[in-house]
């Protein structure tokens, strides 16, 4: 068993390698980047906003009676902004990227890997390491932090809309209340760290599309796999990251 | 039905010598011989799982040996580095069993993709001219815009085989072309085989158990039985041989 997770790692960071050998290659996948780009992003672009939108006005709604009882229910949008920008955001949006684009990725990999879609793309001389790990990987790590910093200005919204419910906040407080909170030190750190999320989501889901075998049932497997070894290398890539903020003392 | 003659043994375009491959402990290929000459369809017939499909993936380059040469048009393919082994797949032409055309493209951009080569350069019309004769050869130029997914198995086949000569390749590999199909449409596929072979001349290995295909391509037939090259001969010689591990394919 645990041989055969160190057998895994191991095979994991020798694909990882090969995207850094093959990313500086000719020829570039252009066009593909761009289409999986758009897919991506394009897609995944609702799921995101909504969630983000009702994890930031359940987030105030409920931290309210809190702060209440310490009368500090003017502190709100300090408290929900660090929050949703340092750690609620970014990791939702990757949560959901996980689950929606690195299933779509491993599945689709997959199919074409036990339909020998992927050995027709190396006898028809392209690459298809290039064209299809690559191009994807690159639109995960470049379109989820442009994602999760779309899902931190919605989620702030819903925040506004939380601390409107039941107290009044007004537009221009709110936002200069969350601008005092937030430092370079909040946002930089987040956003950093959505590039490594991305990098994770379309590396795992490609390795596992990649070594797809055993028909529908591994199509299955690898779509499945993609999702929950990426949802973990979220979590982890989160630790080190705060423990690396805590190092430069940006916590 | 007639059955194809059998050719004048002339200039070798596959010649295997020797060749190993084996899976862990099975040894799938074993101490096997082999040459193709130009312009002759040769069936290789054996039992599924026999490495039928592994001989030719070998061929192709797809796979390495574990001993043994593989010169196909002079070139030992073992020993060719990547872009070596992309110029010789431009002469050999590969028809894969689950026909593995991309799902996500139209017919027109399946039949483009093997054009990709940043070392083919030809203009629009040229593509446009080399599609729609590709097309016309397998008689279903009106597909060009459709999906594979709106095809029926035959057609598909016949995509793939449209695809497989775009770069009117000197050698076809066919890796069961007639498996999955109904009786006629199987005939109609063998039909297109031959059609090929005498309009470019081309010579090609063919995978199959379909005895009736095998009986309208094959000019010869070689068994492959525990990994080796077993018998050899036209398909009269092989349906009367008294040898019974040749003799129950036959009847």
């Amino acid at each position: 068993m645990l041989k055969n997770i160190f057998i895994e790692v191991g095979l994991i960071a020798r694909f990882t390698g090969r995207f850094f050998v093959e990313v500086f290659k000719p020829q570039f996948e252009f066009k593909e980047f761009l289409r999986q780009c758009f897919y991506i992003g394009n897609k995944s672009l609702p799921l995101v906003v909504i969630t983000a939108f009702i994890m930031g006005l359940v987030l105030t709604m409920q931290s309210r009676p809190t702060l209440l009882e310490f009368g500090a229910q003017a502190w709100l949008p300090k408290m929900i902004s660090v929050s949703l920008i340092r750690e609620i955001a970014p990791v939702i949006t990757a949560l959901i990227c996980a689950g929606k684009i690195g299933s779509g990725i491993g599945a689709e990999l997959g199919s074409m890997k036990v339909t020998e879609q992927i050995d027709a793309m190396d006898v028809s001389g392209t690459n298809p390491y290039k064209f299809l790990v690559v191009t994807r990987v690159m639109a995960t790590t470049l379109m989820i932090p442009l994602l999760a910093i779309l899902a931190d200005a919605v989620s702030l919204y819903g925040g506004y809309l939380g601390c409107n419910i039941k107290g009044v906040v007004s537009w221009d407080l709110f936002w200069n209340q969350i601008f005092d909170t937030l430092v370079f030190g909040d946002i930089l750190p987040s956003i950093i760290k959505t590039f490594f999320f991305g990098f994770v989501i379309g590396i795992i889901g490609c390795y596992q599309g990649f070594n797809s075998s055993k028909g529908t049932e591994g199509v299955g497997q690898s779509a499945n796999s993609a999702v929950v070894i990426s949802s973990l290398l979220v979590f982890i890539i989160d630790l080190l990251a705060v423990q690396i903020t805590d190092v430069l003392n940006l916590n | 039905m007639t059955t194809n003659k059998p050719i004048i043994k002339k200039e070798s375009v596959i010649s295997i010598n020797d060749l190993n491959k084996a899976f862990g402990d099975h040894k799938v290929i074993n101490e096997f011989n082999f040459n193709l000459f130009r312009g002759e369809n040769v069936v290789v017939l054996g039992k599924s799982g026999s490495g039928k499909s592994v001989l030719i993936k070998l061929i192709i380059g797809l796979m390495k040996p574990d001993k043994g040469t593989i010169h196909v048009l002079g070139n030992n393919v073992p020993e060719l580095n990547s872009s070596e082994l992309d110029e010789m797949r431009v002469k050999i032409g590969f028809l894969f069993q689950s026909n593995a055309l991309y799902d996500s493209m139209t017919v027109r951009e399946n039949l483009e993709f093997p054009l990709r080569r940043h070392w083919i350069k030809t203009s629009k019309q040229d593509v446009n001219a080399l599609v729609i004769e590709a097309l016309t050869n397998v008689g279903l130029p009106e597909t060009i815009d459709m999906m594979p997914s709106e095809l029926s198995g035959g057609m598909r086949k016949r995509i793939a085989l449209a695809r497989t000569l775009i770069l009117k390749p000197e050698i076809i590999l066919y890796d069961e072309p007639t498996t999955g199909l109904d009786p006629i449409t199987g005939k109609e596929i063998s039909q297109l085989m031959l059609d090929i072979q005498k309009k470019y001349n081309t010579s090609s290995i063919i995978i199959s158990h379909d005895i009736n295909c095998v009986k309208i391509v094959a000019n010869r037939i070689v068994m492959l039985i525990d990994g080796t090259c077993y018998a050899t001969g036209t398909f009269q010689e092989l349906e009367n041989s008294k040898d019974p591990k040749v003799k129950q394919f036959f009847e």
